[in-house]
């Protein structure tokens, strides 16, 4: 199973990448789902090898929101607010893929040294999450628009995720629906948000909030 | 050196030529021609060889060494590759930096050439392709860094191409399938962009503005003009063994077999250039940076995956 985890490890890290590199919103939303189904499938494999019921239905509600319900709420807000379909970064596509490599070398140093509780766990994931929380960070504060700062709320909750997932194992369920739910709850929000900041400035360019300040 | 491992050299410099002509053949299907024979470039190459060769007044010998030191640097590199699971020809410690570099070396002639010619249309293509190879570069040497991690081959004495990918086995894939997922889809990037493939160069337009390799070599006729075509079959059949050496180790035990899947992997790989050029457009000539940034980057993931 350990080989498997490490196919979804990798495929968490590409995926980071390819938002770090792309230019269009669109791809960026649709490459965050498929990292939301990525996720999903971990306690799958970290789990014990019989599932209890609570497992599936977690793993289930995690594709479920992550996979379906986040980017259909993203594409509607980026319809409804016209916003437009570059990601309209401070840093070049190019320069922010090499950030990202340079992350995951720091990520992987960290990771060898934090020390960590508990039974083995998959050498990999430490500095997968750690690397997915700095791309979240990174991705907020390098674009633009308020919506690429969703993205990158998104990428940093799921980071968190991936690691409470290997690390523990076994999250009490109703720790993960409270968890799950503040995200939906958030995004939720933000959408609805940015609605109303693009229908009162006719922009989503949260650069220009420096222009309130009196 | 044994009878088997003179049998790559002999089998690359026969069928390097017949690789285009499946890809042309497979790009056909997809465009429902029935397509040139197979065997086109062989009777282009015998026709270009019985021509004379014009030599512009503005040229020196540079030009004309152009096209010879192309050839000799790619037979040289088709010497220190490994196939099928053999050992090169030639081998010898830390041959894989040789190897980049004959093809490097390759590459510089052909860029002088279209320099000493003194147009500025085959200058642009020249600057396009030293841009190009120079980003593909770091791709293939990390990826085989990460290919030398990979199978412990570390230390200078054992640090060979040859080695290396003898080393490479499907037990390899099963413990590190990830990384050496990356290193393939890397090689394959680099194999497209050094042979000016689609989606880094269109060989079949002859627009001025978007060409790269073809453009470079337009002032040259006959025999000369076969050497470079010829070269860059070899070249192409180059870096595809080093790819399907890691994609594909087919290990029976038997020289002969093993030989067979990785010649068959070699066309299987043509089919797929043809493949991929009948179903992608070329890239803007902004996005190729991108792309062979972004196949560094999965090299260096994959020795990152590696070296934990």
């Amino acid at each position: 199973m350990s080989g498997w985890i490490d196919v979804v490890m990798v495929a968490l890290i590409l995926t980071n990448l390819v938002v770090l590199g792309s230019s269009r919103l669109n791809t960026c939303i649709r490459v965050i789902a498929l990292q939301g189904v990525a996720l999903g499938t971990l306690p799958l494999m970290a789990g014990p090898s019989v599932l209890p019921l609570r497992m599936i239905a977690l793993t289930a509600g995690t594709m479920g929101l992550k996979g379906v319900v986040f980017p259909w709420l993203l594409l509607r807000a980026m319809r409804q607010a016209e916003v437009r379909r570059e990601v309209e970064p401070y840093v070049g596509y190019i320069w922010s893929v090499v950030v990202g490599l340079v992350s995951l070398g720091v990520s992987v140093w960290l990771g060898a040294r934090l020390p960590l509780p508990g039974p083995v766990h998959p050498t990999l994931a430490v500095p997968v999450a750690l690397f997915m929380i700095f791309v979240g960070l990174f991705v907020i504060i390098s674009r633009r628009t308020a919506l690429s700062q969703i993205l990158g709320y998104i990428i940093l909750e799921n980071g968190i995720y991936a690691f409470a997932m290997v690390i523990l194992g076994e999250v009490p369920v109703l720790v993960e629906l409270g968890v799950l739910l503040d995200a939906f709850v958030a995004v939720f929000v933000m959408g609805i948000a940015i609605y109303h900041i693009s229908r009162e400035f006719d922009h989503v360019d949260a650069d220009q909030l420096d222009t309130l300040k009196g | 050196m044994s009878a088997i491992q003179l049998i790559h050299p002999l089998l690359a410099l026969l069928l390097a030529p017949l690789m285009l002509g499946v890809i042309v053949r497979t790009k056909s299907f997809f465009a429902g021609r029935t397509g040139p024979p197979l065997l086109q470039l062989y009777a282009d190459l015998f026709k270009l060889l019985r021509k004379g060769s014009v030599y512009s007044r503005t040229t020196s010998w540079i030009f004309r060494a152009g096209p010879v030191v192309g050839l000799a640097a790619a037979m040289a590199a088709l010497a220190l590759t490994p196939f099928g699971g053999q050992r090169a020809v030639v081998n010898f410690p830390c041959d894989l930096i040789a190897l980049a570099y004959l093809l490097g070396l390759m590459r510089f002639f052909t860029i002088l050439a279209a320099l000493d010619t003194g147009s500025a249309f085959e200058g642009m293509g020249a600057s396009r392709e030293a841009q190009f190879s120079a980003l593909a570069e770091p791709a293939l040497l990390l990826g085989l860094a990460a290919v030398a991690r990979l199978t412990g081959c570390l230390s200078v004495g054992e640090l060979s191409l040859s080695e290396m990918l003898a080393r490479v086995t499907p037990a390899a894939w099963q413990h590190a399938g990830a990384a050496l997922g990356l290193v393939a889809a890397a090689l394959l990037v680099v194999f497209l962009a050094e042979n000016a493939r689609i989606p880094v160069d269109d060989p079949n337009t002859h627009l001025e503005l978007t060409m790269i390799h073809e453009v470079m070599v337009l002032d040259h006729s006959g025999p000369d003009f076969a050497y470079i075509l010829y070269g860059a079959a070899l070249k192409m059949w180059i870096l595809g063994a080093v790819l399907i050496g890691v994609v594909a180790p087919v290990r029976t035990g038997d020289a002969a077999l093993d030989l067979g899947a990785a010649l068959g992997g070699m066309f299987a790989l043509a089919v797929l250039v043809g493949v991929i050029e009948s179903v992608m457009a070329r890239l803007r000539l902004l996005r190729v940076p991108q792309m062979l940034v972004g196949a560094t980057v999965l090299s260096g993931l994959a020795l990152v995956l590696l070296l934990r």
